[in-house]
């Protein structure tokens, strides 16, 4: 296809007035717009928090954890009681059996023992165990998923009280400041000074072994960690200039500390939480690996992989199953909470 | 100042002052040995309407005056009249609310002067919530508008976040935040340092005209003197925590006295290429002495082309040379200059 281009002389050789007109700088003005109108048509702004929560659900990884942890924390609350079997019964002509779950069998669920014998078959038991059992006879489904629960229960009253005691220290020490601060910050000191295995350890053995005794021997340490976070934000803040405009209005104390310095802080706070949660749950597990932390017939992840470990050889899935469960919660909690962090920090990923 | 000093200045003082301070010092503990001297006994008052600026270079304390004036510093030592009250140590609870409502700050760097995590409307009505706990949310809502409307916003920016606006329009919300409780005094705190040259002409132009419409009253510190001089009535040049020269700004800019304010002046730009070609510039030799070691005598002298032993010896007295004219300067003392030997510098 030719295309019939127009040559110079052409248009020379017309009428001024006929040629087309010349692009020039006022052929196209952009309408004008006054600024009202351009007020209007904005959208309204996000909050900070809408913001925040939108960065997160782009990172996959969290995303991917968070639905996980959903996941696992339902389990652990109706886990126990999906089957006929409570964590704590006993029936010793069960015992040992691997685990069997209809329809599972390729995956390994075919209740064979590492001799490969059929167990259910050569003792001619009729229910299948879908985690097998342990030396008793007792259903590890539901002792895994009630191991969970209390794992994640111990470790979330923890990290909620560390958080309390945490803000309130580290938001006094900073905001107070001087002679107080610096006492609170030796009182710190000495506490972090003293390896804190050795106070867990001297607080179980005085108290009895159980679910309040870890707790409370895992806050008495653990807000040292979240104190100096709080503090360290608030003493950045306490300086600034919006913090000093609402001092010259005659803002009180607790309106500086609820309007103004908490909530600028709450980032970081929640940040620490969250990695605070894996930390206490590994810290359980390893307090009843070494013997000081739940005693039976009580069930938490960490004294089931215990238990498993004995058996490691003859039976291996006593072992295997909590231990994959206890990891999958700390990698979610972990990989949630550097989603969180990047979230609700933006400036820090560069 | 001796006690005398002081009585004759409370006297002098008019009733057209609203801000009388006397001697005033601010001292700062580093640890036992050093104590930074910001604010080291200046005087100086402020009548009502006036703006009064204050320049100096970078660190001589001309923001811990305001932070003090607004009492975000406990004075050391020294004495502020506020419109008939003394500002000192713990002030009853209605004279404090007072205070509160009638001294206002605002500050120089727009970024880290708002909450990131409130909106506008809810910075600027922070005063009234504080000031007017009765008023009804429909009634807040309606002065929040109004205010931004005055300070050359829109109202539709009430909802927002201080992150979606630019430093100017930040400055505004600033200046709306402090005029919500319909102050009497503001401390500009270099209010236009942080902002481009365009911006600084309309956010000055919008404190002289709710000047003129408020009746506000300034203490505009800035380190910018071309920009002091077009706002202010009179400036104070302070040098290391002293005013070293005080007068009306034409004046100040005509003839300076102090060895100082002419170093200082002399380095202004001129606009007119020609004359800057021409301009002499007094550069001066040395850096400031620290405010934890001021030198003996006049704290200038260490840099003072002029400086002369005497100088060592006395600390220059701030006295009236001239009419609504003060310098703290030997040059100017007949009797230090005849123990000199010299000839008197004329005025």
């Amino acid at each position: 296809m030719t295309t019939i281009q127009p040559n110079d002389g052409d248009f020379k050789n017309l009428r001024s007035q006929d040629r087309p007109a010349e692009p020039s700088a006022d052929l196209f003005v952009p309408q004008p717009l006054d600024a009202t109108a351009r007020e209007e048509l904005a959208a309204p702004a996000p909050t900070f928090w809408k913001e925040a929560m939108e960065r997160l659900f782009k990172n996959k990884g969290a995303v991917v954890s968070l639905v996980l942890l959903i996941i696992l924390g339902a389990m652990a609350l109706i886990g126990p009681s999906m089957n006929e079997f409570t964590y704590r019964e006993q029936h010793i002509p069960h015992s040992n059996l691997p685990p069997k779950v209809a329809g599972l069998e390729w995956l390994g669920f075919d209740g064979k023992d590492v001799n490969g014998v059929d167990q259910y078959a050569q003792r001619g038991v009729e229910t299948n165990y879908w985690f097998g059992t342990d030396e008793f006879g007792r259903d590890l489904w539901t002792r895994v998923w009630k191991g969970t629960q209390i794992s994640l229960f111990i470790a979330l009253v923890a990290a909620f009280l560390d958080l309390v005691i945490g803000v309130i220290y580290g938001g006094i020490s900073a905001y107070y400041g001087g002679r107080i601060d610096n006492v609170m910050q030796r009182i710190i000191e000495i506490l972090t000074g003293i390896p804190n295995l050795i106070v867990i350890i001297l607080f179980i053995l005085i108290l009895e072994p159980g679910i309040r005794s870890i707790i409370l021997a895992m806050i008495i340490t653990g807000w040292v960690g979240m104190a100096r976070v709080v503090r360290g934000q608030m003493l950045q803040l306490k300086g600034q200039e919006f913090v000093l405009a609402s001092r010259t209005l005659g803002a009180s104390d607790s309106r500086l500390m609820r309007k103004h310095l908490l909530p600028n802080v709450m980032g970081p706070i929640i940040v620490t939480v969250m990695f605070t949660i894996p930390t206490a749950i590994f810290f359980e597990a390893f307090l009843s690996f070494i013997g000081l932390g739940l005693q039976a017939p009580l069930a938490s992840l960490g004294v089931l992989i215990e238990d498993g470990y004995d058996a490691i050889r003859s039976f291996p899935y006593k072992l295997l199953i909590p231990a994959v469960v206890i990891s999958l919660v700390m990698i979610c909690f972990n990989l949630l909470a550097d989603g969180l962090r990047d979230a609700l920090d933006p400036k820090m990923r560069k | 100042m001796t006690h005398e000093l002081k009585e004759q200045n409370i006297r002098n003082a008019g009733q057209d002052d609203l801000l009388v301070v006397n001697d005033l010092k601010k001292h700062f503990r580093l640890d036992r040995k050093t104590v930074l001297k910001a604010v080291d006994g200046i005087s100086f008052s402020i009548k009502k309407g006036e703006t009064l600026g204050l320049v100096g270079e970078s660190g001589c304390g001309k923001s811990t005056v305001g932070r003090t004036l607004t009492r975000i510093y406990e004075s050391t030592d020294g004495e502020v009249h506020f419109d008939g009250v003394k500002l000192k140590g713990k002030l009853d609870r209605k004279t404090k609310t007072r205070i509160n409502r009638d001294v206002q700050m605002i500050f120089q760097d727009p970024y880290s002067s708002l909450n990131p995590r409130m909106t506008v409307s809810e910075i600027i009505s922070e005063g009234l919530v504080i000031h007017n706990p009765d008023l009804s949310q429909k009634d807040r809502e309606k002065r929040v508008h109004e205010l931004l409307q005055l300070v050359g916003l829109n109202k539709n920016h009430a909802g927002r976040y201080p992150h979606e606006f630019s430093g100017g329009q930040r400055q505004r919300i600033g200046i709306a935040r402090a005029l919500a409780v319909e102050p009497k005094f503001i401390v500009a705190d270099e209010p236009i340092a942080a902002l481009d040259v365009s911006i600084q002409a309309q956010i000055v132009n919008l404190l002289k005209e709710l000047q003129e419409e408020r009746g506000l009253t300034y203490l505009f510190i800035a380190h910018d003197l071309s920009m002091v001089k077009y706002i202010s009535d009179r400036i104070a040049v302070m040098y290391l925590g002293k005013i070293v020269e005080l007068a009306g700004s034409e004046k100040l800019y005509e003839k300076p006295l102090h060895p100082y304010t002419q170093a200082l002046l002399s380095a202004i730009p001129l606009p007119d290429p020609e004359k800057e070609r021409t301009r002499e510039q007094i550069i001066l030799s040395g850096d400031v002495p620290s405010p934890t070691d001021i030198p003996s005598g006049c704290r200038f002298r260490t840099r003072c082309p002029f400086a002369m032993e005497s100088c060592a010896a006395i600390d220059p007295e701030f006295r009236e040379v001239k009419p609504g004219h003060s310098v703290a300067c030997h040059l100017y003392d007949p009797e230090i200059m005849a123990k000199e030997g010299k000839e008197l510098k004329t005025i």
